[in-house]
């Protein structure tokens, strides 16, 4: 077997809470708590889980825009975790971010050529020329036209500026893009643009792609394999047929099943979870779930269920899977 | 199903908004009816005119900029487009309730749960004593399903969730027992699982209480599981009205079959999403023409210089597109006879 592109251990984000006069910590939001997955090259990842769970902040700590507080990441057969501030940042030229709000993250005072030519001029990557050259073949690639060059963010619709997104992302000819809920602030049928143009430029450009996104419906049809992720915790991991079709964990089981999917014909199997998300800051003891989960065991509060290869390929983290259980049944 | 009485009805409807660009028709022409007891769908996209429809509907069109430049908007046969908002108030107390998007900015963080239920109780039940009151604001919350009603009485809005928010919103629209309720994207903002729970409750409540619903969503999957009629809107106007089991199964506007070929469904892998080329056209950007030609696969000669009416297409579905205009259909018809 290849090794992964990607690979991330025991990645952990722990934020301090702050209280008092003082501004002692009194504690932590476990943001993400002991993550481990890969990503294999060409492939694309989703990651799902509702809001709050740590979507974004794994998704940051991959490119060292936050801090791990623990864990590694090996990206290409390289510790990222290990590099130097300097060797992070050339890293980066191979990593690139498209983000979910494309208003907030283009700057309103720089033309599109500028705001593109930024990530050439920070690698340093051709002359003024070429650069402006390969400014009109991304405006091309990505489906808007070199005369946009010239225009302000503002001038464009929201699918038009998160493809300006895309390109930005695509300039320095990155290996592996994470698109931090991407198309979930555009209407559907823009999303469908964006979507189809993504899997396209994947196609041919052989991009590897983790695709973070709450839209269950939207994670399925670019992946080809999905993690679940509850409190901080990747509670499920599975190619997305077997994920969907025949779903382990009693969590992803309660997602799937609150989907509304259009057509007015079909008959769900509806498991309604009962309260709240827990706050992450004092996350249920044992496995995170076992507040809302209708199969809770005694073993649930106590131990932590560890992400296990239940079948071929398929990760779940729960007790329901354990051993004894299985034998059980 | 079919029969039951109209309880509110917009006619002709078009609210405009005047800004330094000019006059925008944001809301065009727009005819639509709320059935008794049902739950009634609007979709479209962003900044098709569904908030500012609903907005006209309670009367709350911000003014100015704003203003209702056309058309009338009847409650149970009265028009109640010219009442004052005196009159408007009674209506809004009594009759048609509204949630809005955003749960968050329509509580007051300043006061508790309690105070703000009561005074929305005290509002429509004069002559009510505090105790009174306070009973009815427990009864309601129970009623939308959020446990230790007495306590969250107590408690402020940020110590609550998303979600029990959301309900707090619905149990106090739910006070006056309002004839409709008018729910604008009450789920957006909530995650599926908590969605589903607030979806149920308007079903039930619906129901129990026999109060017909606007549900405005932009999410084909809420309106199938959720309402019985669904209303399409694009760029300001209705484009397609009909009982949902029509619509997702026999729809017949372009931009409604487009929409509904573009939705990822989570059962099945497509092998490529339609997507509808184009963009969503800037409100009273387009003078002339169906609002949808510049996208529509099927344009065809009169589109571009001619707007297309509501065409009656079967007892119980509309559809603004000149396919459906009876005379097309049979020199459509006669093409395929002849050739
Ligand atoms: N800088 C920070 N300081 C403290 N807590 C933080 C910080 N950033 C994130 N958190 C907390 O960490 C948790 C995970 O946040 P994160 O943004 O990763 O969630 P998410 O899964 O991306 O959610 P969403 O779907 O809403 O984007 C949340 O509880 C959040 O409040
Ligand atoms: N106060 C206002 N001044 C000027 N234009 C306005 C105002 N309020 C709304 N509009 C315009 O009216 C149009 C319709 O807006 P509306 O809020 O009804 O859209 P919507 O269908 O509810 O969209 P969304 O799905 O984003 O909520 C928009 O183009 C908007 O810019
Ligand atoms: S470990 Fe226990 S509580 Fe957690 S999901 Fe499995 S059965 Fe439920
Ligand atoms: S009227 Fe013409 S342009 Fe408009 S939707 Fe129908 S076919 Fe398309
Ligand atoms: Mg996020
Ligand atoms: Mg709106």
């Amino acid at each position: 077997m290849t090794e992964p592109l990607l690979k991330v251990e025991g990645l952990k984000k722990y934020f301090p809470v702050k209280n008092g006069l003082f501004g002692k910590t009194t504690g932590h939001v476990k943001a993400v708590d002991d993550v481990s997955f890969y990503v294999n090259e060409g492939e694309t990842l989703g990651i799902v889980g509702e809001s709050g769970c740590g979507k974004s902040t794994t998704g940051r700590m991959l490119m060292r825009l936050l801090e791990p507080t623990e864990g590694t990441v090996t990206f290409d057969g390289q510790e990222l975790t290990k590099l130097s501030p300097q060797e992070m940042r050339k890293a980066r030229r191979e990593i690139q971010m498209v983000f979910q709000d494309p208003y907030a993250s283009l700057n309103p005072r720089h033309t599109v050529e500028k705001i593109l030519m930024e990530p050439l001029i920070v690698h340093n990557i051709g002359d003024t020329k070429s650069r402006k050259k390969m400014v009109r073949d991304f405006l091309e690639i990505v489906g808007l036209s070199s005369y946009h060059a010239k225009r302000y963010p503002h001038q464009f619709s929201g699918g038009q500026r998160q493809r300006i997104g895309i390109a930005r992302a695509l300039m320095t000819n990155p290996k592996l893009i994470i698109a931090d809920e991407p198309v979930s602030a555009l209407d559907v049928s823009i999303q469908a643009q964006v979507l189809n143009l993504m899997q396209k430029l994947q196609r041919e450009l052989k991009l590897t792609y983790i695709f973070i996104a709450h839209d269950l419906g939207v994670v399925r049809h670019i992946s080809d394999r999905v993690g679940v992720m509850y409190l901080g915790k990747m509670v499920e991991l599975a190619s997305s047929e077997n994920l969907y079709a025949e779903p382990l964990h009693p969590y992803t089981k309660a997602l799937l099943s609150a989907v509304p999917v259009p057509d007015p014909n079909f008959i769900r199997e509806e498991i309604l979870l009962e309260g709240d998300i827990p706050s992450p800051s004092n996350p249920p003891s044992g496995c995170t779930f076992h507040t809302r989960c209708p199969f809770a065991m005694d073993r649930c509060k106590q131990v932590v269920p560890q992400l296990e290869e239940i079948k071929t390929g398929h990760y779940v983290a729960c007790h329901l899977y354990d051993a004894d259980m299985i034998d059980k049944n | 199903m079919t029969n039951r009485k109209a309880v509110l009805e917009v006619k002709n409807l078009q609210t405009s908004f005047f800004t330094d660009d000019g006059v925008i028709p944001s809301v065009d022409f727009v005819d639509f009816e709320v059935r008794e007891g049902e739950i009634l769908g609007i979709v479209g996209e962003s900044g098709s005119g569904k908030s500012v429809t609903s907005l006209s509907v309670m009367g709350l069109i911000p003014s100015p900029p704003g203003k209702i430049t056309s058309g009338e908007i009847r409650y149970n046969g009265a028009d109640i487009t010219g009442y004052s908002e005196k009159q408007m108030r009674q209506i809004r107390g009594n009759d048609i309730a509204m949630i809005f998007q955003e749960p968050m900015t329509s509580l007051n963080p300043l006061f508790t749960i309690g105070s703000q239920m009561m005074e929305a109780v005290l509002l429509h039940k004069k002559g009510w004593s505090k105790k009174q009151a306070h009973a009815r604001s427990v009864e309601m919350l129970k009623l939308v399903g959020l446990p230790r009603a007495e306590e969250l009485m107590k408690d402020y809005p940020h110590q609550l969730s998303g979600g029990m928010r959301q309900r707090v919103m619905i149990a106090m629209a739910l006070v006056c027992d309002p004839k409709v309720l008018i729910a604008d994207e009450p789920t957006t903002a909530l995650d599926v699982t908590i969605q589903a729970q607030i979806l149920k409750l308007m079903k039930d409540l619906n129901t129990r209480l026999n109060t017909a619903i606007i549900l405005i969503t932009h999410d084909l999957g809420v309106v199938a599981e959720t309402c019985e009629r669904v209303v399409v809107m694009y760029a300001g106007k209705v484009v397609e009205e009909g009982p949902v089991e029509r619509i997702f199964t026999n729809p017949q506007h372009p931009y409604t079959k487009g929409l509904l070929a573009s939705v990822p469904d989570m059962r099945f892998k497509k092998q490529s999403l339609y997507s509808i080329p184009g963009n969503v056209p800037k409100p009273g950007s387009i003078k002339e023409g169906c609002r949808f030609a510049a996208r529509c696969s099927e344009v065809f000669g009169r589109c571009t210089v001619e707007s297309p009416p509501l065409y009656q297409t079967a007892p119980d579905h509309k559809t603004r597109c000149f396919l459906y205009d009876p005379e097309e259909v049979t020199a459509h018809d006669r093409a395929i006879v002849e050739s």
